[in-house]
Order: structure tokens, then sequence, then C-alpha cells
């Protein structure tokens, strides 16, 4: 069955115990992002220690897939360079966007390996998404001094 | 819809034959699973009747209607207006009071930007300006349909949107405002998309017209399901989509009370809709053509009318008592099942075939998904309805939405896929 294709266990465990969750200081930028299909947010914080990521934090409403992928990103990122990380999110992003169609690399990808099965399903690959397009968006804030997108935020609420 | 409706039930042969005209209700899905469609709230699906009636206008009678006086254009006009005459006899109406347009979202639009539009329009048309201040009121219940549009109307105009709140079991809290001299327009949905409710219209209008307020009626999920009859209704404006009736994408009705359209500046404008044009200024066509700019669409106009006699000829009396029984199947199921928590009445007085619910914590996206993988096709989202969600402290919600097609069987297999749904997250009883 697909189901379990995409609910690998992996992914399971990391909804229910998510890792790194919550908002944490100090941080360099902010980004909230929403996924206006189904209302699920996230709130993500990055902390950049050079040109190395010290810490990512986040505070999220969404379904398994969403919560779990920003849990493993958090696990792919920190103590990365900002250049590893986005080569890694560029292989995220190719799989989940394939169809089943790119073979993903666990060296690469590591535990996100698991979100493979979502490609197969495109109504969620906004859901995978979500989290990594806040966790890029931050890192761009960041770099250019441009701390958050507060304003989007208070518009949205 | 009422507490009454128990009676002239479909027999099962008669629900057969019923399936029988909707070929798509016979494909599997996922894995060989037979589809059961419980998403006719979004779209309803569409009959062979409704079908045969497109294909049969595109092969035989196509034009441009009201243009032209060759055969086909007027056998295509011909076929244009009368599916006016019989959609409009469906809701009780004139059928110069029936403006086709592209959905419900366009009709409820045309009439916010008709009124806007009267402040500059001058003549007849000055009874509907808004100034800054005057007040627009609709309810937490509504689509994003009936919301956008008076939050935008507002913006333009300066006037200040308010609201009806709406109760912990779902009914609208007539309590919660007090219309008031500047309230100019009352906007309402027949029956909430999310949660069935069907508020008290009598109320609300007879409230609106002691002030002297518009009434602006959002029927897109009460049409469908049960007889309509505007001008009973005593409503000012009404909008439905054709997709929702068993009929096609890309038409909708907009119904107004005949000195209002009469009155109302045009939304859109262009060919069509003009008595004369003059380099220096044009004049309009009198209702409903003044609505209609451009040519319309047709085919779909067409297999709208045969939607409406298809429903017609089962009854919609019966339409309703048989969605009716269905969705007090699935109320009394679900509400039998541990962690699942209904939004909006889990009773069925006032109420439609719109049953949404939460299964323990688990997020809509997901349950739709285990649902989804058993063939049942249910909404997983806000429903367009996002203000309401988060009235209930909720992002997102699982939808189920009945037409007449479904059956009792369907209902039996939405309930096992929810305790497949607890099986599968773990959810404690």
């Amino acid at each position: 069955m697909k189901l379990e294709q995409m609910y690998q266990e992996i992914i399971l465990d990391h909804y229910r115990h998510p890792h790194r969750s919550g908002l944490r200081e100090p941080f360099d930028a902010e980004s909230y992002q929403i996924n206006p299909t189904c209302g699920d947010e996230v709130t993500l914080r990055v902390a950049l220690d050079g040109d190395r990521v010290a810490d990512v934090s986040y505070d999220a409403i969404g379904c398994s897939i969403s919560q779990a992928a920003t849990s493993v990103l958090t696990d792919l990122v920190v103590g990365r360079t900002v250049a590893e990380s986005a080569i890694t999110m560029d292989a995220f992003m190719a799989m989940v966007q394939s169809r089943g169609k790119v073979e993903p690399d666990e060296k690469v990808l590591e535990d996100a390996v698991a979100f493979a099965g979502v490609s197969q399903y495109p109504s969620r690959v906004k859901c995978a998404l979500l989290g990594w397009m806040a966790f890029k968006d931050a890192v761009g804030r960041a770099e250019a001094g441009s701390p958050d997108n507060g304003a989007q935020r208070a518009e949205a609420q | 819809m009422t507490g009454q409706l128990t009676t002239g039930q479909l027999s099962v042969s008669e629900l057969e034959k019923i399936r029988a005209d909707f070929p798509i209700l016979s494909r599997t899905v996922r894995d060989s699973r037979p589809l059961v469609y419980l998403d006719s709230g979004a779209t309803s699906q569409r009959p062979r009747q409704v079908l045969d009636a497109e294909r049969a206008f595109l092969e035989q009678h196509n034009a441009a209607v009201h243009r032209g006086a060759h055969q086909l254009a007027e056998e295509a006009t011909d076929a244009y207006e009368s599916a006016r005459a019989r959609i409009a006899a469906f809701v009780g109406v004139q059928p110069d009071e029936v403006v086709f347009t592209k959905n419900a979202t366009e009709g409820i639009n045309l009439v916010a930007y008709g009124l806007s539009n009267s402040a500059v329009a001058g003549g007849a048309a000055e009874r509907f300006a808004l100034a800054p201040g005057d007040e627009i009121v609709i309810t937490e219940m509504e689509h994003h349909a009936n919301l956008v549009p008076w939050q935008e109307l507002c913006r333009r105009t300066g006037a200040v949107l308010r609201w009806y709140q709406v109760t912990d079991d779902g009914r609208l809290d007539l309590d919660s405002l007090e219309l008031s001299e500047r309230t100019k327009v009352v906007a309402f949905t027949h029956q909430s998309n999310v949660m069935g409710t069907v508020p008290p219209v009598a109320e609300l209008v007879r409230r609106a017209r002691a002030v002297g307020a518009l009434t602006v009626l959002d029927a897109c999920q009460s049409v469908p399901h049960t007889p309509v009859d505007f001008a009973a209704l005593d409503v000012d404006f009404a909008a439905f989509s054709g997709h929702k009736m068993l009929g096609p994408s890309g038409v909708g009705v907009l119904y107004g009370r005949r000195e209002l359209l009469e009155a109302l500046p045009p939304f859109l404008t262009g060919g069509s809709m003009i008595e004369i044009v003059k380099m220096e200024g044009s004049t309009y066509a009198p209702p409903p053509q003044r609505f209609e700019a451009g040519v319309p669409m047709t085919s779909q106009a067409v297999g709208l009318g045969a939607a409406v006699d298809y429903l017609s000829a089962i009854g919609m009396e019966r339409v309703a008592a048989h969605e009716y029984a269905l969705t007090e199947r699935a109320l009394t199921g679900l509400s039998e099942i541990d962690g699942v928590r209904i939004i909006g009445p889990s009773d069925c007085v006032d109420r439609g075939g719109a049953v949404s619910f939460m299964i323990g914590d688990v997020h809509a996206h997901d349950a739709g998904q285990v649902l989804d993988d058993l063939g049942i096709a249910v909404r997983a989202s806000h429903h367009c309805a996002w203000p309401l969600h988060r009235r209930f402290g909720i992002a997102a919600s699982v939808r189920a939405s009945f037409a007449v097609y479904n059956t009792p069987a369907e209902i039996d297999a939405l309930l096992a896929g929810v305790h497949e749904v607890r099986r599968f997250f773990r959810v404690p009883a």
C-alpha cells in the first residue's frame, strides 16, 4: 500500500517527537510561512555562526508531513555550512517534486529519504516543503541583514 | 433540511438507477478501490443527461448568443434563454431576474462592485451608494466568497464590516449583533459549507428589512440539495454555482429582485451589455443583459438547464429527504466513535448534508490521506472558511458532504474509514 510508503515510521517518529521544536534566542532571522490551502503555518528562526548554521528553532501548526519535514530539516542543517545546507535543500526539493522519478541520494539526505513517498502525492508536496521554505527565506534574510518578515505575519493574522 | 423531512425516501432501485447516470461513480481509485465520493460540497459529479445536453448543443446548435440572425444563432439563443427560464422557475423567480455568471463568487462580486460603482453612476443607482461609516454585515460562518468581496467593498467605500458570531454548537448567534440605521447590506449563507448549519433566513431578512438594508444570500449549498424559492425567502440577491448542483463548471447564477437589478450599475462592461455606444459615452441594456458582458458561456448554461431538469424529475423534496437520511446516519455514526469531534450541529435540525469533524488530534490532511487510500474522497482543509475554523481553534477539518447519488453504504464506508484513521495514527480511546 502506498500509504505506508509515505507514512514511514521515521516520519511518524519525528511527528510525535519533533527535534529542536520551540522558538529560541538568539537568532539572526525569522521567517513565517503559511500554506493557504490548509492553514498550516510555521515560524522558523535561524542563528548563524559565521557561515555555519548554529541553530534552527521553530513553532509550527501542521500535519505530520509538514511537522516531520521541519524536524528532519533541523537534523540536516544544524552544524553544517550554509552552502552545504543549500545542497541538501536542493536535493530534498528535487526528490519531493519528482513524482517518484528521482532516486534520492541517501548520503546527502540521510533520514530525509523517508520523504520520497510524498512525491507520489502532489497535494502533499507543499506540506513537506513548508519548513524548508521558511529555512531558505530565513537564511536569505540573515545573510541580507533583514531579520524577519513580521509585517507579512501581522497582515496574515 | 428541517426536522420533518423523513418521508419520500428514494428506494434502493431508484438510487441504483440514479447512480448509473453518473459514469464517474463506477470508477476505481488508489489500487482498485471503488470510489466513495463524499466531496460534493466542493463540486458535484455530473449525470450523462448533463454531459449529453452539452454535447448535443455543441454538435447541433453552437453559435454566439444574442448576436447574428443566422439559424444557428437563433437556436443557440433559444437554448440559452430556455435554460435561463427553467433555472429561474427552479428557484421560484422570473427569467429576467436571473443573471448568468461564471460562478457564485462572480455573482457576489457583481453585487459588491455594482454597489461601489453606484457612487459614480448617478441617477437611480444613488440609492445604493455607500458612505464611510455605513455598515456591511455578514456572519462568521461565511465562505470566503461571501466575505472577501465585502472586505474589499469596505476598503473601497470606507464602510465598516461587522458580523454575527457563531455559537459553540455551530449556530448563528443572533444576539451577537444589532443592526443599525447605518447597515446597508446583510449578506449570509443559506447553509454553511462547513457545518451544514441553516441560519434563520426569515429572521435575518426581517431584521435587515427593518433597517432598510439589502439582503444577499449565498445559496451555493442549499439550491443543490433542497427546494429553494428566492421569492418566498424574500431576499434581494442570491447566488449559486452550477458545478455544485450536478451541472457544469464555469456557469453560475445571480438572482436579483427586478427593481434592484434595474437600478444597479454594471460590473463588467463591453459587448452585449450595451444599449447605445458612442465615442463620448454609452448607455446600457436592461437586466439581465446589462450584467452579461461579452459572449457568455453557452453549452454550460444549457448543461445547467439539463441539471435542473434532472433534479426536478427526481423532485427536490425527495432529494432533501434522501440527503437528510444520509446526514443523520453520518452524524449518529460519527458521534459513536471515540475521539471524533463534530464541528457544528450534531443533530439534524435546520442542517444540511455537510459534516465536518476532527479525529482526535490527527491533522485533517493526514486523516484525509488515510481515507483517500481507502477510496473515500473527502475534503481536508479549512474549506474556504478560515475564520470559522479559527473560531473553533483549529486550522483545518475533514469534511464529508453528500449529494443525491450517495448511498447509506458509502456513509458506512466513511465510518469504517474513520476507525482506520484512529488505528493508523493511534488515536487514544
